[in-house]
């Protein structure tokens, strides 16, 4: 490939490429994406090339592998352009009918279309299925129709044209006032606007000055960043050097985890593709303008996170953060100025160059620009990856988008903005979303970790659940976090044991002040949140397991225990069955009794009751009701006239 | 190099530029307590025990002293009750693990820290990283170092070091605001028993 010199040369460049693309032509795009790796679409992939083969096809059909599709809880998905027919959940079997039926006679597989769950009808096209339908995706779109591991599928979309625009058409100045305009903030966690810091980075004085793309995400269940980086790193390498070109600098970073071998194999070659095309490198398309990346690996801490301790790693040194009150944009990595964005704030800028700002600031609140990426995940029923402007009420993307809660259970909270983040209850669900929206009702955007929770859910376990996280991750430097955490962790763990004290819910309040006032980092300022959210809302659940030593949730095993209702019990014998610890008495025309001693709560015998007896109960709180006496056992069945009753 | 001016505790405080805000309140004679603080070594910002309070253009918030920058026209406050409640708990926190250490004793006294407040985990070591840095800053020998993260961060020396350097140095011992003899014992630990064969052996 020669180099690109001008912008004139990149856009001959995208006309050839275009050009060269029959859009009546069929292109089978599949999901490639982590999770859709993960259930099955290589094994897909390799189908789908064998069976064009075999049909004899190789050069009416194209096949591309792209990155997340989003809808991920019925992936592998498979949509044929131009026509957009929409498969999910496709096994290799199936691929010898999709080729057959939809590529050579046009047809569509009835079987593998969505099925919409309220009014039972089939849906063809992707963008017309509710999950997709409802979503804003400006930033996530391009994922379906590009293969990341190709430049051409970029260019082709109007990749690269932001930044050609920048350095030809813009004076750094004019592209900082831009970003600056369009009030982008930080999607990281902390939504700092990314203008502000960009213009101290700017003005600090300098040669060396770094850029750097936060790709450390680590929040449970959150996998927006991984799915960007991995579908669409041209997008993010492209803001990059726009921003690079922004604040002067002519070095950038991309700090990526370790536990994303996909993202860092694409950035890799979309790096090398760049630098090949003359997108990266000296003199960027006649600019004058000099810019390189360099990826490196993270070595696994959540902590790393945190800008400092991000910037301390990327030195080398153990990824700790550092202590200074002065921000990292004006003394960062080895001493220079530093701009650090996460992956999703990158992603942004060249939709911002593009469209103009006044376009950006069309979508979201008056805090909250643009739009949002969350990863639904939890106990809904469409897991995913959602993108909605900033704004949206959290009952839209639960429910509408989400599809709401599974097996006809009650929702009970949301979680919002990973380990630190917060939970907020039903009365919140309309609740916009948005930066200071979330932080004002005690919870938080972070990096757009959204986990549902059903009436099962124990919110005291839950705290204790993050908490546990947080002091796995803390990185032990300051008193707040490590001893204070470490105590926190200790109190919850008991009361969900029911070894929970008076006092209790007041001491953990206490160590919540002083870690909010005197940690050092936003990790540990921000570890009480869990408790603190959970109890903002939830303190009737804190003062059942304190006081009663009853979960209401009916989910803390040392709290509950399974008994088998006499009078509903019909004597089926499953439950003895499938206990594995031999705790159920009983037998033929017996009412089956839990040898309390025995139980391990496991939960078996509850789960395999069959919902017609619906026998086997949880109870907290009170005490088990003494089995029923041996000779009062014996199930007495009603005889029905003309059946032969059961046995 | 300019003098900065501010106020402290209701006295008008002068620091040199770059002065951090203990430095300046040590000169003027204004004790603010600290634990992992040593005049030859970097600050750490660790232990947040010389927290305090800064007033600056209407806002006020809390910040560790060993730190934070002496600014101009700032109002600082060393003590208030909730400064006073963030240091009384990170006692109480520290003295789970050195309940007996001479350096809590007066300390616990002035703040009203019950020893007592949490399930005791004898540990001796406060995490200050004294001898840690000590080492890496002033002896450039870098033969203690922490190992792990989190709760489970304990100091170490790397036997490699140690058995040429540590004989005849020593000098991190008397530092340690806990238990000298604490770090006696991890040095010797350390030596005799190299990683992971006291598990071995506890284990055949």
């Amino acid at each position: 490939m020669p180099r690109i010199n001008t912008p004139a040369e990149l856009e001959e460049l995208r006309k050839d490429i275009i050009s060269k693309r029959d859009p009546k032509k069929p292109c089978i795009t599949l999901c490639s994406g982590s999770a859709c790796h993960a259930s099955g679409s290589k094994e897909v992939a390799a189908a789908l090339e064998e069976e064009i083969k075999k049909q004899g096809l190789g050069s009416t059909v194209d096949i591309r592998k792209t990155g997340c599709h989003g809808f991920c809880e019925r992936g592998p998905i498979i949509v044929i352009r131009p026509d957009e027919i929409c498969y999910f959940q496709i096994k290799p079997e199936d691929v010898p009918e999709i080729i057959s039926q939809t590529i050579k006679e046009k047809k569509v597989v009835e079987r593998l279309l969505y099925t919409d769950p309220e009014t039972k009808e089939k849906i063809i096209r992707e963008s017309e299925i509710p999950f997709y339908k409802n979503q804003g995706r400006i930033v996530f779109g391009a994922n379906i129709s590009v293969d990341p591991k190709s430049i051409d599928d970029y260019l082709a979309l109007g990749g690269y044209s932001a930044l050609s625009k920048a350095l030809t058409q813009m004076t750094a100045e004019g592209v900082l006032q831009e970003v600056k305009k369009a009030n982008l903030r930080g999607r990281g966690g902390g939504g700092f606007p990314a203008g502000t810091k960009w213009e101290g980075s700017r003005n600090a004085p300098g040669d060396i000055k770094y850029v750097i793309v936060n790709a450390d995400e680590g929040d449970p269940g959150a996998y927006m960043d991984r799915s960007l980086l991995e579908g669409n790193p041209h997008a993010v390498l492209e803001g990059l050097t726009i921003g690079a070109y922004a604040v002067g600098s002519h070095e950038g970073y991309i700090y990526v985890r370790q536990e994303y071998p996909l993202a860092v194999e694409n950035v890799n070659m979309a790096i090398k593709k760049a630098e090949e095309h003359g997108l990266l490198g000296k003199n960027i398309l006649g600019s004058g303008f000099d810019f390189v990346v360099k990826v490196h690996r993270g070595a696994g801490a959540f902590v790393c996170g945190e800008s400092t301790a991000l910037m301390t790693a990327l030195e080398g040194r153990a990824g700790e953060p550092r202590p200074k009150y002065i921000r990292s944009n004006i003394v960062g990595l080895w001493g220079r100025p530093s701009v650090l964005n996460n992956v999703e704030t990158w992603a942004n800028v060249p939709l911002i160059i593009n469209n103009g700002a006044d376009w950006f600031t069309r979508y979201g609140t008056d805090g909250s620009k643009g739009t949002k990426i969350f990863s639904l995940v939890g106990k809904i029923t469409n897991t995913g990856l959602v993108e909605v402007p900033m704004g949206t009420p959290l009952r839209d993307i639960i429910f509408n988008i989400g599809g709401g809660i599974p097996g006809g259970k009650k929702f009970k909270a949301v979680q919002t903005g990973g380990p630190s983040g917060g939970c907020l209850p039903e009365h919140l669900l309309d609740l916009p979303v948005g930066f200071d929206e979330l932080t004002r009702a005690g919870s938080m955007m972070g990096s757009g970790g959204m986990i549902v929770m059903d009436e099962d859910t124990c919110m005291v376990d839950v705290a204790r659940y993050f908490l546990e996280f947080l002091t796995d991750e803390s990185c032990g430097k300051c008193v707040p976090c490590r001893e204070g955490m470490r105590q926190m962790l200790k109190i919850l763990t008991n009361i969900t044991k029911g070894k929970g004290k008076e006092g209790d819910i007041g001491l953990l309040e206490q160590l919540s002040e002083t870690a909010i006032e005197a940690a050092l980092c936003a990790l540990g300022k921000s570890s009480p949140n869990p408790f603190l959210s959970t109890l903002k809302y939830f303190r009737d659940e804190y003062e059942a397991h304190v006081r009663e030593k009853r979960c209401p949730a009916l989910s803390c095993k040392e709290l509950i225990a399974f008994y088998i209702d006499p009078a509903k019990c019909n004597a089926c014998t499953t439950c003895a069955k499938k206990c594995p610890s031999e705790a159920i008495m009983g037998g033929k025309n017996l009412i089956h009794i839990i040898d309390q001693a025995k139980c391990t709560k496991c939960g078996t015998c509850f789960e395999v009751c069959p919902p017609k007896f619906r026998a086997v109960t949880k109870i907290s709180g009170v005490p088990v009701p003494p089995p029923v006496p041996e000779e009062a056992r014996t199930i007495v069945r009603p005889q029905k006239t003309g059946s032969p009753g059961k046995e | 190099m300019s003098e900065i001016v501010f106020n402290m505790d209701g006295k008008e405080i002068k620091a040199a530029e770059g002065m951090t805000l203990l430095e300046a309140a040590r000169a003027a004679g204004i004790s603010i307590p600290t634990l992992c603080w040593h005049e030859k070594l970097e600050p750490f910002g660790a232990c947040r025990l010389c927290i305090v309070e800064v007033e600056s253009r209407g806002s006020t918030r809390l910040v560790v002293s060993c730190v934070y920058p002496a600014e101009k026209n700032i109002i600082v406050r060393t003590r208030s009750e909730k400064i006073d409640r963030i240091r009384k708990m990170i006692l109480e926190l520290q003295m789970a693990h050195a309940p007996d250490a001479f350096v809590f004793q007066d300390l616990a006294k002035e703040y009203g820290a019950d020893r007592n407040r949490f399930e005791k985990e004898p540990s001796f070591c406060i995490h200050c990283g004294l001898c840690v840095r000590y080492c890496a800053e002033v002896k450039k020998k870098n033969a203690i170092g922490f190992v792990d993260r989190g709760i489970r961060k304990e100091i170490s020396f790397i036997p490699e070091i140690a058995a040429k350097e540590c004989w005849n140095c020593k000098e991190c011992f008397p530092l340690c605001p806990t238990e000298a003899l604490q770090a006696a014992y991890v040095l010797v630990e350390a030596l005799a028993f190299p990683a992971g064969s006291l598990e071995a052996a506890s284990e055949g």
